[in-house]
């Protein structure tokens, strides 16, 4: 499509949700990316009064609109502060779909999500083989972290630390899974998701020795692929739909009393846009995405608020300091907080401390950071910077993405602080 | 179109990267939260200390640049919508220094661009009180504050913006620096330039130094709740309260329909079978906030009410005041476009004024919400409506032209707080006269001869 009368059409099918934006400015509170800029049409109401005037035919500047609509996290932060209710993720997710459609992916979009994402067995062979050569091109970086960096420099890099790829991937240890239920009487789908499959896996270890610890049956089918929400936050609808279709196909046939994931993006992605995002002319498809995304589950949120495990004592007593960082897609998304903090505290040794701001992004935004690495890493120094003040020796949280992030900051400062997942905490005590 | 070779000097002056001419950028800039038109500047410009913002009111002031300044953008009047001829933006949210927080002389001297709410924090924690909070309170600026008179939910008892401000510095358009008041309690020095200043609505001078006064904290407080089944009858309370020369720190209403839209938002266990709902709370000593919380509950059961909820913890007081918090969001769910109006009228007329929205509500077949400050008779009328449907927002306009002429029929006036920018300079005469205008614009010319400080604004176009 190159005809932007077409553009201002697909615009003005999200015009009823464009217009329940009273211009209070209210989001300029909470953006970080404001925060750091000062930048209008950076913050929600900016995009949003570029998106009507580009619908409306008072803005012609595609490629401007498009920048500005892609320098956003899509932390959610805006839409949870809104007065007015704005469904501003649904608004931009649309918007970059439509803008995708005139504009094209870029070459590199479409190697990544069609080329490589939408199929698993290729996307776990590439994995594969990058683990099996990253030791050439990049070298340690912090033992403690398991961070590396680029032994050669790399513009696309960046001076990003990064965790390696796992030597194993999850699937390569545990390709299936399907037990019955245990004591708990209940069995769950497992959708470990991308990250912690390919980057760290440890974590997927940890949900399934938790959930045996519980007599929780577990159903992990292989062949799963992505949730989909790199190639939704870049408006690449197809290829969404392509990995829906195939998760269906894994998780579809499956029994099971709820889905755990460990990931909170892949949590806010199965539950919030899979449903809105999903092809609806199939109305069987429609009804087996609700279905799933109504028995979907953060894997903190499981522990808790189903299995109903509390930790004992108070929060300040234990040995080893730990500070939470709250997910955007959990607390933004969900506002679940303090399921996590109890799963952390699950370990007896785990003595709670927070930190500033623990809600605030971390600067991640999954693709956000790659497009954007200067903000990225602005906002992920702030984060980096409330965690040392805590003095804690260890950072949880609930998002890999936001594991990710945090390990690529501690390192670049050579701070001795370690990253975890609540559960792997927990799972540690049950040693 | 703004000649590149004025861009280029604007860049010279600001810095490239603060100054934003691109299509985008320049969009963003086009509109604020009064439900108007947007109007695209040619320019943005963002001064980074108060010597380059001087430099720049200069170049404009040079050149013949209307210039219009913004600080967050949220004001409810059109007030930083910028000029339709080659329009410049001057934003000041990068001018956001607390300068200085005096706690023996209770004062502080700010940057226009500190945001209002990171100011009372920093004020509280060094244990004093800075009273004004506007709704927007958490993004709007001191110097947007400034030039629009914000009020607040605590106008009643603690006034507003103005009661604040002992000095105000600003440049005027040939970029002299111009020193108003002062940082003394008294100060009697030259003409009151300070107060010409505040709610002038950038149309006399751009503000580069605010120096506001702080006052101690109360020690106490106590919120209720009280429900009445008859409007007349919380009316009749309010008048009685300050009869008995108790003055509340607040004093909210929400009317049956804002009620039992906040309780449909929220779920906050609100008794949507009232038809009226005042929100109070006295602050001071304890022992006087006691007593007076005493004679509240008395004086509004005495006038009918149904019920008085008392806070009895902090959470509860949360509570209390999220219901009036909710009250907004509420409400601009039901509909796209939010049309929040301010008239108000002498606390006596409050019923009045209510009883007058409500018929207006019935004539022109609109959705009108009804909440505000009783206290101050300072009412928020918030239409539901959306602005895309010409045949309903024709009977918005209609409605709004009778809510104004019913408020200055009652001796009231066309906004208590929202300034009156574009939106309502069309009303000016009628509340004041032709000679009040021409000495207006007398007095604009005089100071702004090219008139280029927000052009348009409160007089409107000559």
């Amino acid at each position: 499509m190159a005809d932007l009368r077409e553009l201002q059409q697909l615009l003005l099918d999200i015009d009823d949700q464009l217009a329940t934006c009273m211009r209070c400015g209210m989001c300029q509170a909470v953006c970080p990316i404001y925060a750091e800029t000062g930048r209008e049409p950076l913050v929600a109401r900016g995009k949003i009064a570029l998106l009507e005037h580009l619908g409306h035919d008072m803005l012609r500047d595609v490629d401007g609109v498009k920048d500005r609509l892609e320098t956003c996290l899509l932390c959610g932060a805006c839409a949870a502060n809104c007065p007015s209710g704005v469904k501003v993720l649904d608004i931009f997710i649309k918007a970059r779909a439509a803008i995708n459609t005139f504009k094209g992916l870029s070459p590199i979009q479409k190697l990544i999500f069609r080329g490589m994402l939408v199929h698993p067995d290729r996307f776990n062979a590439l994995a594969s083989l990058g683990s099996k050569f990253q030791d050439l091109f990049v070298k340690p970086a912090s033992e403690m972290l398991g961070s590396s960096c680029s032994r050669i420099p790399l513009e696309a890099l960046g001076g990003r630390h990064f965790p390696a790829l796992a030597k194993r991937p999850l699937h390569a240890d545990v390709p299936r899974l399907d037990t019955p239920a245990g004591t708990s009487g209940i069995r769950v789908a497992f959708f470990p998701g991308c990250l912690v499959d390919k980057l760290f896996p440890r974590v997927g270890h940890a949900v399934i020795k938790v959930l045996k610890h519980h007599g929780v049956g577990i159903f992990l089918p292989d062949h799963q692929a992505c949730c989909g929400i790199p190639a939704l936050s870049s408006g690449d609808l197809r290829s969404f739909n392509d990995l829906l279709d195939k998760n269906l196909g894994c998780f579809g046939r499956g029994e099971f009393d709820y889905l755990v994931t460990p990931c909170a993006t892949c949590t806010a992605t199965i539950k919030k846009f899979w449903p809105v995002f999903a092809d609806s002319a199939d109305a069987g498809r429609q009804a087996a995405v609700a279905a799933i995304a109504a028995k979907t589950l953060d894997i903190n949120v499981f522990l808790t608020d189903i299995l109903k495990v509390r930790p004992e004592g108070l929060s300040s007593h234990g040995r080893r300091k730990v500070t939470i960082h709250d997910p955007c897609h959990l607390k933004r998304s969900f506002g679940i907080a303090a399921q996590p903090r109890m799963v952390a505290r699950l370990n007896p040794e785990v003595a709670l401390v927070e930190m500033k701001d623990a809600d605030v992004c971390c600067g991640c935004g999954g693709s956000f950071t790659l497009l954007h690495y200067d903000i990225a890493a602005k906002l992920g120094q702030h984060k980096r910077d409330h965690i040392v003040a805590t003095g804690a020796d260890t950072v949880a949280t609930g998002c890999p993405a936001c594991m990710l992030q945090i390990t690529d900051m501690l390192s670049r400062s050579g701070d001795r602080v370690a990253v975890r997942h609540p559960v792997e905490l927990y799972a540690e005590a049950l040693e | 179109m703004l000649k590149p070779v004025l861009i280029e000097q604007f860049k010279a002056i600001a810095g490239a990267s603060n100054v934003m001419d691109s299509e985008a950028d320049r969009h963003c800039y086009a509109y604020d939260a009064a439900v108007l038109q947007p109007v695209v500047p040619a320019l943005v410009v963002r001064p980074e200390t108060t010597e380059v913002l001087g430099r720049v009111v200069k170049f404009c002031g040079d050149n013949g640049l209307p210039l219009t300044v913004r600080g967050s953008g949220t004001n409810l009047s059109g007030g930083t919508i910028p000029d339709p001829r080659d329009g410049i933006v001057v934003l000041t949210n990068a001018l956001n220094r607390i300068i200085e927080i005096n706690e023996d002389d209770m004062y502080a001297v700010v940057e226009p661009g500190v945001v209002t709410a990171r100011f009372a924090a920093e004020v509280e924690s060094r244990g004093l009180f800075y009273p004004p909070d506007p709704a927007s309170l958490s993004v709007s600026t001191l110097g947007g504050n400034v030039a629009e008179n914000a009020g607040g939910l605590r106008g009643l008892k603690y006034g507003v913006t103005k009661n604040y401000v002992m000095g105000v510095n600003f440049f005027d358009t040939t970029g002299e620096k111009i020193i108003s008041g002062g940082r003394t309690v008294k100060c009697v020095t030259g003409l009151n330039l300070s107060a010409l200043m505040v709610g002038s609505e950038g149309t006399l001078g751009v503000f580069s130094e605010i120096i506001l006064k702080l006052v101690p904290p109360p020690a106490a407080n106590q919120a209720m709740m009280v429900l009445f089944d008859d409007t007349a009858k919380a009316s009749q309370a309010v008048a009685d309260i300050i009869a008995n020369r108790i003055v509340p720190c607040t004093l909210e209403f929400l009317d049956n329909f804002t009620i039992r839209t906040v309780e449909d938002y929220a779920k906050a266990g609100l008794p949507v079978d009232a038809q009226a709902l005042l929100l109070i709370e006295v602050d001071g000593h304890p022992a006087q906030v006691a007593d007076e919380a005493a004679q509240v509950e008395t004086i509004c059961k005495k006038s009918g009410a149904t019920g008085v909820q008392l806070a009895r913890s902090i959470e509860e007081r949360d509570k209390v005041w999220a219901a009036r918090r909710a009250a907004l969001s509420a409400l601009a769910r039901l509909r796209p476009t939010t049309v929040l109006e301010d008239a108000t009228v002498p606390r006596s007329q409050f019923p009045a004024m209510i009883r007058a929205v409500e018929t207006i509500a019935a004539k022109y077949d609109l959705l009108i919400g009804s909440f505000g400050h009783a206290g101050d008779g300072n009412l928020h009328p918030t239409i539901l409506t959306d602005r895309r449907d010409e045949k309903e927002y024709a009977r918005v306009e209609a409605a709004v032209d009778e809510i104004f002429e019913v408020a200055l029929g009652l001796g009231g006036t066309l906004s208590g707080e929202h300034g009156i920018g574009l939106a309502k300079s069309k009303w000016m005469e009628k509340e004041t006269s032709r000679g009040t205008i021409l000495y207006s614009r007398r007095l604009k010319k005089a100071l702004d001869p090219k008139n280029i400080l927000n052009p348009g604004k409160i007089l409107g176009r000559e």
